[in-house]
């Protein structure tokens, strides 16, 4: 009787397993870190918004891709009049929104009416910035001028923050979001954990995937035991990189260092003395050790940088060797500005380990030249009021996450305190060539300006550290923007 | 008895508004401007002010505390800035997760405590008192998230019985939900439970010196009698006390935990709202748990009479 029984629970167990093999895998169990505070990426700037819903949920007239690259997405294609103003869309059609509702030309007006609205507190709003018109040619065609030609249009229009909503859903879409793309949203324990289903009428090519849980794991410690246990299939932002090296050694995952757009950096305050100096920055940048911040600060994982540039843009251009660790340079220079015995200053470090952890180091460093810093942690709210706001620091650690953002050290008012008329003309004209060659040529020198000034301290790339089942592909290596896009994952066997 | 009881509720009142005061003003002392957090750096200072307007930060303070002290009269704790949905919605959905973990832990402290407590008491300076308490000071010393840590590695990635983390909700089945909150309940209990052993025992010490126990045990009652009937009962107060104290913790002290086990539980919603400002479901969710707290004081008080017929009688 009990061999029975074995021999059937074997039994049982084959065809289980049998089964299984014959048909892949639809769910997927995804950890994030951050909860979104809503679901609205046209109202926010939390990243962790876009985490969940860009591309998934949410489609705009184009869309960015894995190598940040720009791809038409409701947009089917577009011309660009000869003065670089007129841009016409010529949109997909059959193209359905989650609710049933058609989506058209009518819809794209109201979003981008509605997201550059005087009343728009749309957290990216500079991207509409040189919209003049939105007009309706017709239900499948839309017409856009620009008040002057932009050559970053199509690529600020990918962004989550442009994407397309429904007049009807849009402000629902906090909590119950309602897009065009190949995932729904089906729902969301808060504090726990937001889950996409298929959608039946996508108009695209259609997903592997049948359902999609986000599960919000906030404590790094609990990030390893939650994918050895298989609870949660991939973390595509893996908030752990001390851990890397055990999973590396797992067969049953996969590890993917990439890029992504976060030059993470000792910002300066330009205007402050003594730093309103060009010697006592440069000293800075020749005592700053960047292999040992990077071993710190992100087990060895980041990419130095030179400049205000990911290397894993078309326009890099390396210039780490500017400024190679060199006590006694930066000592050299300190005397010359006469500041040979040193001084003091602070340094304050919001909350991420990157900036806590490096800021320790930094410290040490900058003490062997003489520069005694007091390190003063703050909370991220404190960080953005005094820091960002009210630019009451002498030093801080951040890293900008944004995509191509060379741009914001030209912005009058910015928390850097940096002006220099010649980077602002080349950001200026930058803004008006399309010429990709052209271009290129502009944000190199744009890049060459900022480390000869040594605005601030160029330390490292934020690296993306993506850990998934070694039976998923189809994920992002790298992140040109804070994404999880689900469109081509899938599980092989 | 009345008399008692109605000191106490005029206590409670007092101390809730006093509390419902403090909690507004250090929440507002506290740098950091909600609005500016959620438009991120990229956002211009018209914008923000714009938002501030619209989330209604710009009323002066005394208005904006009795705006919100009197919704909190009707039951009415507004709206939270970043989800823009009710509070008292984002608390019912928290507290299905703190409410049962808070009282699991707490019978399961309570099932370990006072069986060690008797079995330390009743071997005063003996061997099994000396390891019963080594343990308990173990329990006492051994960091809870640590703990947490290791009993998921055991459980969840070794052996594989329960999940590592994480809360399905209690629509996913009861057996389902009950086995997400099995780790976590015993993290949280057993430093309490080793707390609670400690107070036990002392408590017992002390009242089986008691004359009338040596009264009982020279009419013949055997030890074991003595020590469960008379002594045990007599030391109820203290341990009724640290009992209440710690559903308190239980219920919004479970921070770390839930950090670990992710749990969407009461702690984390505090936890989250004070980082991203969201500064009215910090004051509302901390005058609920201020309330919580002196319901319990208060239950506590009156189950003093229950053990203890003489407080019954004083009045």
């Amino acid at each position: 009787m009990k061999l029975w029984k074995t021999i059937l629970t074997a039994a049982a167990l084959v065809l289980a397993n049998g089964a299984s093999a014959l048909a892949a895998r639809t769910d997927l169990v995804i950890g994030i870190t951050l909860e979104p505070p809503h679901l609205d990426p046209t109202a926010g700037a939390a990243a962790a918004i876009d985490e969940v819903l860009y591309a998934n949920v949410f489609e705009g007239l184009t869309r960015i891709g894995a190598d940040g690259e720009v791809l038409p997405a409701l947009a089917e294609s577009w011309t660009i009049s000869d003065d670089g103003k007129v841009y016409t869309f010529k949109l997909h059609s059959g193209v359905k929104f989650h609710d049933g509702s058609d989506f058209d030309a009518d819809d794209v007006k109201f979003s981008l009416d509605r997201a550059r609205a005087d009343n728009s507190v749309n957290a990216q709003k500079g991207l509409f910035a040189a919209i003049d018109t939105v007009e309706v040619v017709d239900p499948a065609t839309v017409r856009i001028t620009l008040k002057n030609p932009q050559s970053s249009f199509l690529y600020n229009i990918g962004w989550g923050d442009a994407v397309i909503v429904a007049p009807e859903t849009a402000d629902t879409n906090k909590e119950k979001p309602v897009g065009t793309g190949p995932f729904k949203f089906q729902n969301w324990a808060k504090g726990s954990s937001i889950t996409l289903i298929k959608s039946d009428t996508y108009w695209g090519a259609p997903v592997s995937l049948d359902k999609a849980e986000f599960r919000i794991v906030p404590d790094a410690a609990a990030a390893v035991p939650a994918l050895l246990s298989g609870d949660i299939q991939a973390f595509p932002f893996f908030p752990d990189p001390e851990s890397v090296a055990q999973i590396k050694d797992d067969r049953r995952f996969k590890v993917v260092i990439g890029a992504t757009e976060g030059e993470t950096i000792l910002s300066i305050n330009n205007k402050k003395p003594p730093f309103d100096r060009l010697q006592v920055r440069q000293a800075i940048s020749f005592a700053l050790d960047r292999k040992a911040i990077i071993d710190g600060a992100s087990a060895g994982l980041g990419v130095p940088i030179g400049s205000h540039m990911s290397p894993a843009n078309k326009a890099y251009v390396d210039l780490t060797g500017l400024y190679p660790h060199n006590v006694d340079k930066a000592s050299e220079l300190l005397k010359e500005a006469g500041l040979e015995n040193g001084f003091k200053a602070t340094l304050k470090l919001p909350p991420p380990s990157y900036a806590r952890l490096g800021g320790e180091i930094i410290a040490s460093q900058l003490r062997d030249v003489g520069i005694d810093l007091q390190i003063v942690p703050v909370e991220w709210t404190q960080w953005l009021d005094q820091v960002f706001t009210k630019k009451d620091y002498d030093l801080t650690i951040v890293s900008h996450t944004e995509p191509n953002d060379i741009d914001i050290y030209s912005r009058k008012d910015y928390y850097f305190n940096y002006d220099n008329p010649t980077f602002d003309k080349i950001i200026a004209d930058l803004n008006h060539t399309s010429d990709e060659a052209k271009r290129m040529t502009l944000l190199g020198e744009a890049q060459k300006i900022l480390a000869d000034d040594a605005v601030v301290g160029f330390l490292y790339e934020l690296p993306k550290v993506g850990v998934w089942d070694a039976m998923l592909e189809g994920f992002w290596e790298n992140a040109p923007i804070q994404a999880n896009d689900l469109t081509k994952v899938k599980w092989t066997e | 008895m009345t008399a008692y009881l109605l000191k106490r509720l005029a206590i409670a009142l007092i101390t809730l508004v006093l509390a419902s005061m403090v909690v507004f003003a250090v929440l507002e002392i506290i740098p950091g401007d909600p609005a500016r957090l959620m438009l991120g750096m990229n956002a211009s200072a018209d914008q923000v002010e714009l938002l501030r307007n619209q989330m209604g930060l710009n009323a002066p303070l005394a208005l904006r505390y009795l705006h919100w002290a009197g919704g909190l009269l009707s039951l009415d704790f507004g709206r939270s800035y970043t989800y823009s949905v009710p509070v008292i919605d984002l608390v019912r959905e928290r507290i299905v997760v703190s409410l049962p973990l808070a009282l699991i832990a707490l019978a399961l402290s309570t099932i370990i405590a006072i069986p060690v407590g008797l079995f330390s008491a009743g071997r005063h300076g003996r061997a099994g008192d000396t390891i019963a308490m080594g343990a308990a000071q173990l329990g006492v010393a051994v960091p809870n998230f640590w703990f947490a840590l290791m009993l998921i590695y055991l459980f969840a990635v070794w052996l594989r019985l329960v999940p590592a983390g994480g809360f399905p909700g209690w629509s996913a089945g009861v057996w389902v939900a009950l086995k997400s909150l099995v780790l976590p309940a015993i993290a949280l209990a057993l430093p309490q439970a080793a707390i609670l052993a400690r107070v036990t025992r002392s408590a017992l010490i002390e009242v089986l010196n008691e004359d009338y126990i040596r009264t009982a045990r020279a009419k013949g009652l055997p030890f074991r009698a003595v020590l469960w009937r008379h002594a045990l009962r007599n030391a109820m107060i203290p341990v009724l006390t640290i009992l209440g104290l710690q559903f308190a913790f239980l219920l919004a002290g479970t921070i770390i935990i839930e950090n670990v086990f992710y749990l969407p539980g009461l702690g984390r919603l505090v936890f989250q709202a004070i980082t991203q400002r969201d500064l009215i479901v910090v004051e509302s969710v901390v005058m609920l748990l201020v309330a919580a707290v002196i319901a319990v004081n208060l239950l506590v008080d009156l189950s003093y009479a229950v053990v203890d017929p003489r407080l019954r009688s004083r009045q």
